[in-house]
């Protein structure tokens, strides 16, 4: 089968989809809508409400005033933020690939008892609230704390590794996706013609899985460089980055001026950094031969080198960096005035103090919130990845395919306060209509769909790009009808990512980073929201409780993750 | 449990979004709406909806709201905003086409800002209470576009069992602060991020003078001053006494922070707060600008100043009332006194100058 690694070239590959001459019609407008449908949501929930906020920055008493840029882009701060924010963002983006590698090699490659469980533990970090990390962080960082004698209280190592905490599931789950099902028999080939492993894996292996590699780091690169609580409260704003600077600007000084320029300059990083990570895709995309995750696994061989960098780079990572944290947490949920005990899960049921809800009515609520952004998110994702997994022939269509994208990828790197003051600037008669969406609380599973369909797409699209062309070919040479090519080999093929796609939505939508923060709430809180409250009240049993509620939420993440791995096993991919 | 009063909105914003958007959202989104569906839930609300927006903080004991809407036959929707001074630009960004009727938690630091923009319009407020708030009244508000509601003092707080335990004399004043006994001790919140973090440096504004204050965070920086990013790291993970074991004895909180602290089976508080170093803050609720339902808003108003709200706040928001017609509990009365001499920066000074104050601190503190 080594086969696989000289044929498929992108470019000779045969056009299906837009850009085909002849097409029939009801393809085209089935495509056109494919496209039209998200781009619709994407233009409606995110362009248009950046726009309207930015664009009220460039304005002053009606005309155009782009003297902002002069003004701010000439402020030594401006650069020096810049520079913060890259620097971060990069040495986070490496830590998290570094680390994420052996972990997505160990946890989707190879088999052991306890897999499943630790794979749903590593998306845990993912979705705590920054403020919960804050605690979980720093009350072992500062002094007299655990690692206080690290001295690393406020200090850029601290938001590294914080941010490394935060996407190490990112890395994991992205370039696992692939990996998993990898045919295992080209390395095996490699390393039978006498091969080192090493040798083999970075000849043959790691090429093939560049892709997924590039976006799990460009993935990870938006999600460091627009962090925002992570950096005030572990590092405080001496390491303060864009994004936070457009926080002060817009919510604190209502500088709309000042945050506008702030906006463009980081949407141009983003946007290099997107176009850096798609041409190194491109580079490196080609159909590869793809098996069952099943067949690919196999159990951890110890005395194998690469299983051994593998299991103890993830050992000591799942260990001393998202353990010791989760940990830290755990233990102090446990601590009630009368000594250790359940004290402050009994309050979980209670309506906390006068809070109304209960941390249990805010669980209902977050899981039906995140349930309409999942949806949301896998038909909209779900749809780009197909778009964008075909290669048309014509150079403006495949510009066109690579453009839609990195467009779909920009809300990870746009500002949570840019949309979210954007959404009220523009939702007050969304299209024109006479509806007030801004707090009507429609709006917070929307804002969460819109950044969990990068996830979705950057999940499911590696794997369908690398479904084998001939494969599509073969059925309609078989008489399949274009619609069945797509059930029969797209979909099947796609489904069985689904489950992680979905987890990853899921938990996107959990965590509700982004947008909604800054979105008016009707009364019904999520988790999160409940939690956020509790850690502004005074007294050890809000603290406690609210300790508490994290956990639940870190726990409630973890199960939902797991049965969302279980939806792909191949008894339930292979009814498709 | 909350009511269920926007129902019918909601259900209509609901099937515009999918409409906008995908069928796949009605399906599940109409599905969870379901959950709050209680038939007949908006027939009697025969005077309509007043809608409050408020932030993050905002509670009330239960039964009070629901007690108001029927005695009113209003039903109240509340939207509530993370941060109370992201909430006032909020206010000014979406004035010509406000989030609701009434607004409640503008502070004295922001005022002046929602005054100048014209987020609050005159009301009608009637409640005997009303006098009370007069002595609260913005400088130059003179129509009564903002009602004082409630308003808390700002105080530095100390771990009184750690400086027992260690023999160390508790600090009392700004100045005792750069005592070298206090070096590495002390924690406040950022101010250009926490609300608290901004009243203690108009503390410092007001103490030291407009030329005075910067020196006076140098040297606390030089006497190792610590700042977080809100008051829940400071008072949770680096104070002493706050229930996470951190470091520091000192923090930046509340003057009614101390009754909190009083142990399980203990009589008294293990913390106090520092009344010679206080700001004062004072929270508002005005009738917004454009509103669809502005008797409705002022009746609000009225509603927060009544004897049972103001009765609450106490509990419910930690504030302490305007009113002069309601007792304090107990416990207030006793661990949680107020400033007798609070320090003061005019409304109009902090909106002319917070922008160039906040540069200045962080240039000075930050780096």
């Amino acid at each position: 089968m080594t086969t696989t690694l000289e044929r498929g070239r992108p470019a000779a590959a045969p056009a299906s989809g837009p850009g085909g001459g002849g097409v029939p019609l009801g393809r085209v407008v089935a495509w056109a809508a494919a496209v039209a449908v998200p781009l619709l949501f994407l233009g409606v929930f995110f362009a248009w409400p950046v726009a309207a906020i930015v664009g009220r920055g460039f304005v002053t008493d009606g005309t155009l005033d782009l003297g902002g840029f002069a003004d701010v882009l000439s402020r030594p701060r401006t650069w020096r933020i810049v520079g913060q924010t890259l620097t971060q963002a990069t040495l986070g983006t490496l830590g998290a690939v570094l680390l994420g590698l052996p972990g997505a090699y160990l946890l989707h490659r190879c088999t052991f008892r306890g897999r499943g469980a630790l794979r749903a533990f590593v998306t845990v970090p993912f979705v705590l609230p920054t403020v919960v990390v804050g605690v979980a962080f720093r009350s072992l960082l500062v002094e007299g704390g655990l690692l206080g004698g690290l001295g690393l209280d406020g200090t850029r190592t601290a938001i590294v590794l914080a941010l490394v905490f935060f996407n190490y599931a990112v890395v994991v789950r992205t370039v696992g996706g692939l990996w998993e099902r990898l045919d295992p028999r080209a390395e095996q080939a490699a390393r039978s013609l006498g091969a080192s492993p090493w040798r083999a894996f970075r000849t043959v292996t790691l090429p093939a899985l560049a892709p997924a590699i590039a976006s799990a780091a460009s993935l990870t690169f938006l999600f460091c460089a627009t962090a925002f609580g992570t950096v005030l409260v572990l590092g405080g704003r001496q390491f303060g980055t864009v994004e936070t600077e457009i926080w002060v600007q817009t919510t604190q000084f209502l500088d709309l001026r000042a945050a506008a320029v702030l906006s463009v300059l980081q949407l141009v990083v983003v946007v290099t950094a997107l176009a850096l990570a798609g041409r190194a895709r491109a580079r490196t995309e080609r159909a590869l031969a793809l098996t069952e995750p099943v067949d690919a696994a196999h159990p951890v061989r110890l005395r194998d080198p690469l299983d051994a960098v593998a299991v103890t780079v993830t050992a000591v990572t799942a260990v001393g960096l998202l353990a010791l944290p989760l940990v830290n947490l755990v233990v102090r949920s446990l601590r009630t005035p009368d000594g250790w005990g359940l004290g402050n899960y009994a309050r979980l049921a209670q309506p906390a103090d006068v809070l109304r809800v209960s941390a249990l009515d805010a669980t209902v609520t977050s899981l039906r919130v995140a349930l309409d952004a999942t949806v949301l998110a896998l038909v909209v994702g779900g749809l780009v990845a197909l778009v964008v997994s075909r290669r048309p022939r014509r150079p403006a269509g495949r510009r066109a395919v690579a453009g839609l994208d990195a467009l779909f990828m920009l809300p990870l790197g746009v500002s949570a306060v840019t949309v979210g003051f954007g959404f009220l600037v523009s939702m007050d008669r969304p299209l024109g209509l006479p509806l007030d969406l801004r707090t009507s609380g429609v709006l917070v599973p929307v804002a969460q769909a819109v950044v969990a369909v990068p996830l979705v797409v950057r999940t499911v699209l590696p794997v369908l790009r690398a479904i084998d062309p001939r494969l599509r070919e073969a059925a309609a040479t078989l008489g399949a009808a274009p619609g069945r090519v797509l059930r029969t080999v797209d979909l099947a093929v796609a489904v069985r990512s689904l489950g992680l796609a979905l987890g990853f939505a899921f938990a996107a939508s959990l965590g509700e980073f982004g947008a909604t923060s800054f979105l008016a709430r009707p009364e019904d809180p999520t988790l999160p929201v409940v939690i956020f409250r509790l850690l502004g009240r005074p007294g050890v049993d809000n603290y406690g409780t609210a300790l508490a509620a994290s956990v639940l939420l870190a726990a409630l993440t973890a199960g939902i993750v797991a049965v969302c791995e279980r939806l792909r096993s191949p008894g339930v991919g292979s009814s498709w | 449990m909350t009511p269920r009063t926007r129902t019918g909105a909601r259900t209509l914003a609901l099937a515009g979004a999918a409409a906008l958007a995908l069928s796949a959202c009605s399906a599940v989104g109409g599905g969870a709406d379901d959950a709050s569906d209680e038939p007949g839930g908006s027939a009697g609300a025969a005077v309509g909806t007043v809608t409050l927006v408020t932030h993050e903080s905002f509670a009330l004991s239960e039964g009070l709201l629901e007690q108001f809407e029927e005695e009113s036959g209003l039903t109240v929707e509340v939207v509530q905003q993370a941060d109370a001074g992201a909430l006032a630009n909020q206010l000014v960004l979406t004035k010509d086409a406000p989030l609701g009727d009434v607004v409640y938690g503008l502070d004295n630091t922001f005022a002046t800002r929602a005054l100048d923009e014209g987020v609050v319009v005159p009301a009608d407020v009637t409640a005997p209470a009303a006098e009370d708030a007069a002595a609260y009244a913005v400088e130059g508000d003179d129509e009564g576009a903002l009602t004082a509601v409630d308003y808390s003092d700002v105080c530095m707080n100390v771990d009184t069992t750690w400086f027992a335990a260690h023999g160390i004399p508790e600090p009392t004043t700004l100045e005792s602060l750069l005592d070298p006994a206090y070096r590495d001790l002390v924690v406040v919140p950022d101010p250009v991020t926490s609300s608290p973090g901004l009243a203690f440096l108009l503390a410092t504004v007001g103490a030291f003078g407009e030329d005075g204050w910067t020196g006076y965070w140098e040297r606390l920086r030089d006497n190792g001053l610590k700042v977080a990013d809100g008051w829940s790291e400071a008072y949770y993970t680096d104070f002493t006494a706050g229930g996470g074991d951190g470091p520091r004895p000192v923090v930046l909180s509340y003057a009614s922070s101390p009754p909190f602290t009083v142990p399980e089976g203990g009589t008294e508080p293990t913390t106090r707060a520092l009344l010679d170093t206080c700001f004062r803050q004072v929270e508002y609720a005005g009738v917004l600008a454009g509103a669809a339902n502005p008797e409705g808003a002022a009746q609000l108003i009225d509603f927060l100043l009544s004897d049972e709200v103001q009765a609450d706040l106490p509990t419910s928001m930690y504030v302490y009332p305007v009113s002069s017609a309601v007792e304090l509990p107990e416990e207030w009365t006793r661990w949680a006194p107020l400033a007798e001499d609070p320090f003061e920066v005019p409304a109009a000074d902090i909106d002319a100058h917070r922008e160039e104050w906040l540069t200045q601190w962080s240039d000075t503190v930050v780096g």
